[in-house]
């Protein structure tokens, strides 16, 4: 497919709608609010986006993805930028991408709750609603999870083991 | 390490790059020699959510190490990339203090070493996220996030292991006795830092050191351990002089770029 006209701005946002998180596909990479920014100047896109984690593995992948995306539309002159500074917030996840994760069953950021600064050794853990039986009797197993965004929780009712999303501000 | 589809977008510095560049090495040596090391336990862990853990925090590790090798590359401006930087430098080239390469041990020695890196790496980062080097302070302030929660699990694991078996307190005991002493270094600035320090780019460490200690002391206490008092400090892997565990773990860390040379995945 070839494009008829120029790029613009919001035409490419539309686009990266479509571009889907690698590693939980029922998320757009705008609702996981990695996208910092997007910059048209004639033919010349520029993409800027920014890691959850430092280590994310994914990155690449989204890279490619988003190129692909765009070439598919003929749109030729991309640069994607990798911006690690102002660094990720759960904050920038979007309200829909929130409900979409509890659905696909890893429960959402809860926000305020970011343990980052401050080290509550043996804090109590994070109120986390079961995504699968909506119980609010879950308990933490491991903060760190499948993958870095996650941890691992249990729900106390329905014994589910699930995924959960760190609020991460 | 992958093959790039992005570039990085390039902050600001108005520091001399060549004074820089040794500096941002070793921060990058150092996060690239414990994430190796913490990597060695993935499928040995004692349980799967602490083998998970260990795998979480090397993956951070590395990640951070790759951000800083980026920047060393750049910094240094010889066509070197973070590949060349990570695979094709002898042990006596790299920079990590001695703490970082020390074997894993049992796992009280790899929650030992883990604590004494995690205290100084999150007050490190905490001075760094907000220096005058933007590019820098942007690794610092992402790392930081991720640093915290690896300071919290390695604590609570010294607690845990202190405040539990008459077993687990003797294994911790001895972890301690065994790398306490690989503590200094990382807060003895090398050349390098002295020359940063000097010019405000790097923290002077004598102001991280109270807060260090104090949170140090609080959680060994609460683990029911003392705090080993006469220690003979050890140093010299930010200067090159190492333990002889480096080059065995860099022969396998660089095996594959070294026996196939310009191998990307
Ligand atoms: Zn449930």
């Amino acid at each position: 497919m070839v494009a008829t006209a120029a790029p613009t701005e919001a035409r490419i946002w539309q686009l990266l709608e479509e571009v889907s998180d690698p590693e939980v596909p029922v998320l757009s990479i705008l609702d996981l609010g990695i996208v910092r920014g997007v910059a048209v100047d004639g033919e010349q896109i520029t993409v800027t986006i920014t890691p959850t984690y430092s280590g994310c593995p994914a990155m690449n992948t989204i890279a490619t993805d988003i190129r692909l995306r765009l070439l598919a539309e003929g749109y030729t002159k991309l640069t994607i930028k990798n911006q690690l500074s102002p660094a990720w917030t759960t904050d920038w996840m979007s309200q829909a991408g929130r409900e979409k994760l509890e659905a696909y069953g890893i429960a959402p950021p809860v926000d305020g709750t970011a343990t980052g600064h401050m080290l509550n050794l043996f804090g109590k853990d994070t109120a986390v609603r079961c995504p699968i039986c909506k119980s609010e009797h879950t308990h933490l197993v491991s903060q760190f999870g499948s993958t870095a965004c996650k941890a691992h929780y249990q729900c106390d009712d329905c014994l589910e083991p699930f995924d959960y999303f760190k609020c991460h501000a | 390490m992958l093959t790039q589809d992005f570039t990085n977008a390039t902050a600001t510095s108005a520091t001399e790059p060549s004074l820089l560049f040794p500096f941002v090495l070793q921060l990058a040596d150092t996060s690239l020699i414990l994430a190796h090391r913490l990597s060695e336990w993935c499928g040995h862990g004692p349980i799967l959510e602490q083998d998970l853990a260990m795998a979480n925090i090397a993956l951070d590790l590395l990640g951070e190490a790759r951000s800083y090798y980026q920047y060393a590359a750049e910094l240094e401006g010889k066509g070197r990339t973070e590949d060349d930087l990570a695979y094709l430098r002898s042990a006596v080239e790299y920079r990590n203090p001695l703490l970082v390469e020390q074997p894993n041990g049992d796992f009280a020695h790899t929650v030992v070493r883990q604590f004494l890196f995690d205290n100084y790496h999150y007050h490190l980062l905490k001075a760094l996220k907000d220096g005058p080097d933007t590019h820098l302070a942007g690794i610092a302030e992402k790392s930081f996030k991720e640093a915290a929660y690896h300071l919290k699990w390695s604590s609570e694991w010294i607690i845990r292991l202190g405040d539990g078996t008459a077993e687990s307190w003797q294994r911790l005991d001895k972890a301690i006795a065994a790398l306490w002493r690989f503590a200094g270094e990382l807060t003895t600035p090398a050349p390098a830092e002295t020359a940063l320090q000097e010019i405000g780019v790097v923290p002077d460490y004598a102001t991280l050191l109270p807060a260090m200690q104090a949170y140090a002391a609080q959680v060994l206490a609460e683990a029911t351990v003392p705090e080993p008092t006469a220690v003979f400090a050890q140093q010299g892997g930010k200067i090159g002089r190492h333990s002889e565990h480096l080059g065995y773990l860099l022969s396998e860390l660089q095996y594959m770029q070294r026996t196939y040379p310009g191998m990307t995945w």
